[in-house]
């Protein structure tokens, strides 16, 4: 192990220097890092970041009509030019972040797939593009985002604010949504790998085995495009991909009970060159509860540098592996930030956009500051409504899925933090714009819902309705006639044809008839 | 209708109804009893079989091998409750914690409107336990529930063994597709209806509990398990459930496939399989399962905890471990098993179950009889009750018509409306002093049981029991006390329309309760129909008013107690019988607060007052 650090840290070394010349400062550059943390359960996450820049078009700010590629791929590239995007973020996760067991995630994300963009104010017909884009978006990821229609967008006017560089937010550019029941599987898996500068071929992304990432508990992608300031003063613009993978192991099924795990077991597989195209690659490994529990910690190999920063409001140790390697690490213990809330205030920001029925879903948004320890129940009062005949679910059905909701907040933080410089941060820790050190930014999501209609056995109550309308049809006027009418005896008249005919003629003689 | 619209012909039609009225009535009650039956004979009842194709043709591997942890964990369980004596919350929430669950814990209060003598609570207070299986990569929308209620009398300790062993070999496995929630209730059914409503969020039955504070998304299925015993010689089913909803039969089919595939012996009302359907055993001895689940399902009381899920459109059932004296046992190894196969079957479901039947009556196990087959046995005896009302109808109709319509000549003046002459107020007060009656036995007992506590040496619960059975009795005065009001121009015709309109009243509450619980209809119709046809002010009158006391909803009551205990095989003496009856009241009224059972007011505010009806027509001067 220790043999194979040296050499690929060798391999750097030289590649480093003749990767991208002297002579200009490195133009796109990648940067790729993972964060193992032990969670609070003993189960054990596993967050790939990977972060491309891509320094387009010189000083044009929006990076109108560009075509040179580098280490960004082209088919976002194109996509960001064609749709004048100014942000995309798409993740596509099977599974929940049980944020009670697991502690605070870096990134959460919906159970399902979740697309929101912001558009550019030059575009004119957003809800055109919105369309659009999902439906490309649909082919690069193979995933159903073409399903995103009117019915499952809304605009909201309080979160989803922009992640990157933005000048004015209006919220007519933004376009959210989420598709609960799309299932996330190996077919998405490989496109997302395939916009890696080195693909699966080297560097960290060796350790992406579809059928290790696939037996986890929770398995998130996400892509995130934005725009970011090119240097410290902001002079110029370049654009910002990040991939972002995140999963979770359970240790208690695959280390029969012991909390142990080294990255051969999780990956089956281990880390042995580093991305000759990355400008950094890292691993980082909570080692925050050393010596602080009765149960020991140990990594091995011992790390050679250590990182400590306040992340998500407490202090943390990570042990650095400056490219790869599998370490052995055994149990730890670390914070569980717990949100309770109770009674919303009176004074908040509340936006309410009523549904319309099979045209668009219902927003509310809730801006509102929450006691400490305290619960916040929020419910909603609805009326039941009937659904047009077609628009049953077939008989082999699901029930309909209710899109989670989001919990967006700027938790104080426990430790001040100190102000880091953005770029030199480790990634896991820049996603998300901080304004000031004393507080940070959490997204959550809750559960989806699944409602079960009680819609019985289709084919038996239309039987019955063909039946039942037959006999109403078929006794209805019999009965009608019976029950109004009232029947007499006539006697029958004698001698039809001679009497109607002398009727005939004495009608027209004017005379009283017979 | 033609038929109908000729006068000649409809004259003809209504001369006959009117003769062939009491043959036809007698024929067709016979016809509906024979019906019913003939239930249990094998054209009628079909073979189950599985309809659900997620859990029919895939196969699973049975690997638990947990029963010496089961019973290790059951016994420490059994010890930790007798030091506690109570639910060891704190041992059940280490234990599920150690095996890998998600442990929450609810604690609820309930205090019951009068003491419950039979399990000997009052105000009760307790904690459920329930441990979470999230299934890896799934968002938590599904789960299904595996339940072990532990009441003061039924410790089911072994059940909660097996069940912490069951969740044990769960959480090693990766199949799980929906997550799976291990839940141990504290007082039975109180502590399972108060888990339920917390975890829908809903509060029916004025139950206080502290909210769930972990969700696991739409309950799929549910299966209630009661063990104790190391070793069992039979598995019980019980499907009934609160106000005689029953579970989708096929899940009753995958119980019945693991019963075959263990080779386990399984019963269904304490009743064995019978063996041959050729010779007349086999039928007869379904006769007498088919009754045990009609008057259980018509009892309307939940036959296990799983009886309250149903009213959650969850489909649940309960397993009963039997130790009888039979020499073959098995051990928990192999009711583990069965349970572990059925709950990955269910794990296949991709939709909720709903391609096999809800509405069936079981002669045995492997037999069912569908709603269409059965729904003419109750069918006919209703007819008898459409039969009397029409010749009642027309009777009036004849006599306001007079007798030159009677005699065929040619009435050029249209029939009289008919009952215009009887006076609908003379109608009204038996009507309303009737349905005040039965308001007063729905309200009062509870009201004022602190009343006829203070003066009268008994306990509340007895008190209810007995002001309900007063004041049941005390309406059987109220023909005499309510001639004051009725008044008696034409004497004949006022019964008439009264029992006319009695008929009607019962004919539709029969036809509505047979509709969502056919037993509870079907026994009713069978005894309250013949007092209700024959019963009229002339002729013997002490016959029938010993035959409608006999036929009145308590009475049938206190019958089907004798006829259960009858076929279960241990018949009651004349006083014990009157000891469960007066247990079975204070019950029925308690399930009716407690859970929400219909049955107290359905008899009490329906089909008592209809009931006195009749008593009031048999009584007029």
């Amino acid at each position: 192990m220790a043999a194979a650090v040296r050499i690929s840290l060798l391999v750097l070394l030289l590649l480093g220097p003749g990767g991208w010349g002297q002579a200009e400062p490195p133009r796109d550059s990648l940067r790729e890092e993972l964060v193992i943390t032990p969670l609070p359960s003993g189960d054990v996450a596993a967050t790939f970041q990977f972060r491309t820049r891509w320094e387009s078009g010189g000083g044009q700010p929006w990076g109108q009509g560009v075509s040179h590629y580098r280490l960004f791929p082209k088919a976002l590239g194109q996509l960001i030019s064609k749709y004048s995007l100014r942000e995309l973020h798409l993740s596509l996760t099977q599974g929940f972040w049980r944020t009670r067991y697991w502690g605070t995630p870096f990134l959460q994300a919906p159970s399902g797939a979740e697309l929101w963009a912001w558009f550019q104010d030059t575009v004119t017909d957003v809800d055109e593009s919105w369309k659009e884009l999902s439906n490309v978006l649909s082919g690069i990821f193979c995933a159903s985002l073409n399903f995103i229609d009117s019915t499952n967008t809304v605009t909201p006017t309080a979160s989803f604010k922009p992640l990157g560089l933005a000048n004015g937010t209006d919220h007519s550019f933004l376009r959210y949504a989420v598709l609960p029941r799309e299932v996330v599987c190996t077919e998405n898996l490989t496109p997302w790998k395939k916009l890696l500068p080195c693909s699966s071929k080297a560097g960290l992304s060796v350790l992406l085995k579809a059928d290790r990432l696939f037996h986890t508990s929770y398995h998130s992608q996400a892509v995130h495009i934005r725009p970011v300031c090119r240097n410290a003063h902001c002079t110029s613009v370049s654009w910002e991909l990040r991939q972002t993978l995140s999963v979770v192991f359970d240790a208690f099924v695959t280390g029969q009970g012991k909390k142990d795990w080294s990255l051969f077991r999780m990956f089956s597989r281990t880390l042995t060159e580093p991305c000759p195209l990355a400008s950094e690659s890292r691993v980082y490994v909570d080692i925050t509860s050393y010596g602080q529990d009765n149960e020991t910690l140990e990594v091995y190999p011992p790390p050679l540098t250590t990182y400590q920063d306040v992340i998500l409001g407490s202090r943390k140790t990570y042990a650095v592996y400056d490219l790869l390697d599998a370490a052995v690490v055994s149990n730890s213990r670390s914070l569980n930030v717990q949100l309770k809330w109770k009674r919303p205030p009176e004074n908040g920001y509340i936006h309410y956009q009523p549904a319309q029925d099979r045209m668009q879903p219902h927003l509310l948004e809730m801006l509102i500051q929450l006691p400490a320890n305290s619960v916040t129940k929020v419910s909603i009062q609805f009326e039941r409504a009937l659904l047009k005949w077609t628009e049953y679910t077939p008989d082999p059905n699901h029930g309909f899925y209710v899109s989670p909701s989001v919990l967006s907040a700027l938790v104080p933080s426990v430790v001040a933090a100190k102000p880091a410089d953005w770029e030199e941060s480790p990634l896991f820790n820049s996603l998300f714009p901080v304004s000031d050190s004393s507080s940070y930014f959490v997204r959550l999501y809750t559960e989806p819902l699944l409602v079960s209609l009680p819609t019985p056995d289709f084919s038996m109550p239309y039987n019955v309705v063909c039946l039942t309308c037959t006999v109403v049809a078929v006794c209805y006027g019999s009965f009608y006639n019976l029950l109004t009418r009232t029947f007499q005896i006539e006697e029958p008249r004698k001698g039809g044809l001679a009497r109607r005919l002398a009727n005939l003629i004495r009608r027209a003689r004017g005379v009283p008839l017979l | 209708m033609g038929l109908l619209s000729d006068p000649v012909r409809r004259r003809a039609l209504a001369r006959l109804v009117l003769r062939l009225n009491a043959p036809l009535c007698v024929l067709s009650y016979v016809a509906g009893i024979a019906w019913f039956l003939a239930l249990a004979f094998p054209p009628l009842t079909q073979r189950t079989y599985m309809s659900e194709n997620a859990m029919g043709s895939t196969m699973v591997e049975e690997q638990f091998a947990g029963g010496d942890r089961a019973r290790s964990l059951a016994r420490d369980f059994a010890a930790h409750r007798r030091k506690s004596g109570a639910l060891p919350v704190a041992w059940l929430e280490r234990t599920m914690r150690s095996v890998g669950l998600e442990v929450y814990t609810q604690s609820f209060s309930r205090k019951l409107p009068f003491p419950d003598e039979t399990h000997e609570r009052y105000m009760v207070s307790g904690i459920n336990v329930y441990g979470i299986l999230r299934a890896p990569r799934a968002a938590s929308t599904e789960s299904l529930v595996l339940t072990v209620p532990c009441g003061p009398d039924s410790t089911n300790s072994q059940a909660v063994g097996l069940m912490l062993a069951l969740a044990a070999h769960f959480r090693g496995q990766i199949y799980w597709a929906k997550d799976i929630i291990f839940l141990v209730t504290e007082h039975d059914l109180l502590g399972t209806e108060a888990w339920l409503e917390a975890y829908h969020d809903v509060n029916v039955t004025g139950m206080q509990s502290s909210p769930l504070q972990g969700r696991a998304g739409a309950i799929q299925a549910a299966v209630a398990l009661e063990l104790s015993s190391d070793v069992v010689t039979s598995l019980d089913v019980a499907v009934e459930g609160l106000n005689g909803q029953l579970p989708n039969l096929d899940l009753l089919n995958l119980f019945q496939t693991f019963c075959q595939k263990g080779g386990l012996l399984c019963t269904l009302q304490g009743k064995l399989q019978p063996q041959d359907w050729t010779s007349i055993d086999g039928p007869l001895q379904s006769v007498q399962t088919l009754l045990l689940m009609v008057l259980q399902q018509a009892s309307g009381r939940p036959h296990g905890a799983h009886g309250l899920f149903l009213r959650y459109r969850v489909e649940a059932l309960t397993l009963r471990g039997i130790n009888s004296f039979r020499q073959y046992k098995y051990d928990l190894v192999a009711v583990g098993k069965a349970l572990e196969g059925m709950f990955r079957k269910l794990n296949h479901l991709l939709e909720r179950l709903h391609q096999s039947f809800f509405f069936y009556l079981l002669p045995a196990l492997s037999r069912f009889v569908s709603i269409g087959l059965y729904m003419p046995a109750a069918g006919f005896l209703l007819l008898v009750l459409g039969l009397k009302a029409l010749e009642l109808w027309m009777q009036l109709h004849e006599a306001g018509v007079g007798p030159e319509e009677a005699g065929g000549t040619s009435g050029s003046s249209p029939p009289h409306p008919p009952t215009q002459g009887v006076g609908l107020a003379s109608l009204m007060a038996p009507l309303l002093v009737s349905q005040a009656m039965g308001l007063a036995v729905y309200i009062l007992p509870v009201l004022g049981q602190h009343v006829a506590a203070q003066h009268f040496p008994v306990a509340e619960a007895e008190a209810v029991v007995l002001t309900l059975l007063a004041i049941y009795a005390a309406g059987l005065a109220l023909p005499h006390n309510t001639h004051w009001v009725v008044s008696t121009q034409a004497p004949d015709r006022g019964w008439m329309a009264l029992k006319l309109v009695a008929l009607i009243y019962l004919a539709l509450q029969l036809a509505c309760i047979t509709l969502t619980n056919f037993s509870l209809g079907f026994l009713l119709a069978a005894s309250m129909v013949p007092a209700a046809a024959v019963t009229k002010p002339s002729g013997p009158r002490p016959l029938y008013a010993a035959l409608l006391v006999l036929t009145s909803p308590a009475a049938t009551l206190l019958g089907s107690l004798f006829l259960w205990r009858e076929l279960q095989e241990a018949p009651l003496s004349l006083a014990e019988g009157w000891q469960l009856f007066l247990a079975a009241l204070a019950q029925g009224v308690l399930e009716h607060h407690t859970y929400g059972s219909l049955l107290f007011p359905l008899l009490a505010l329906g089909l008592y007052p209809c009931w006195l009806l009749f008593w009031n027509v048999l009584f007029w001067k």
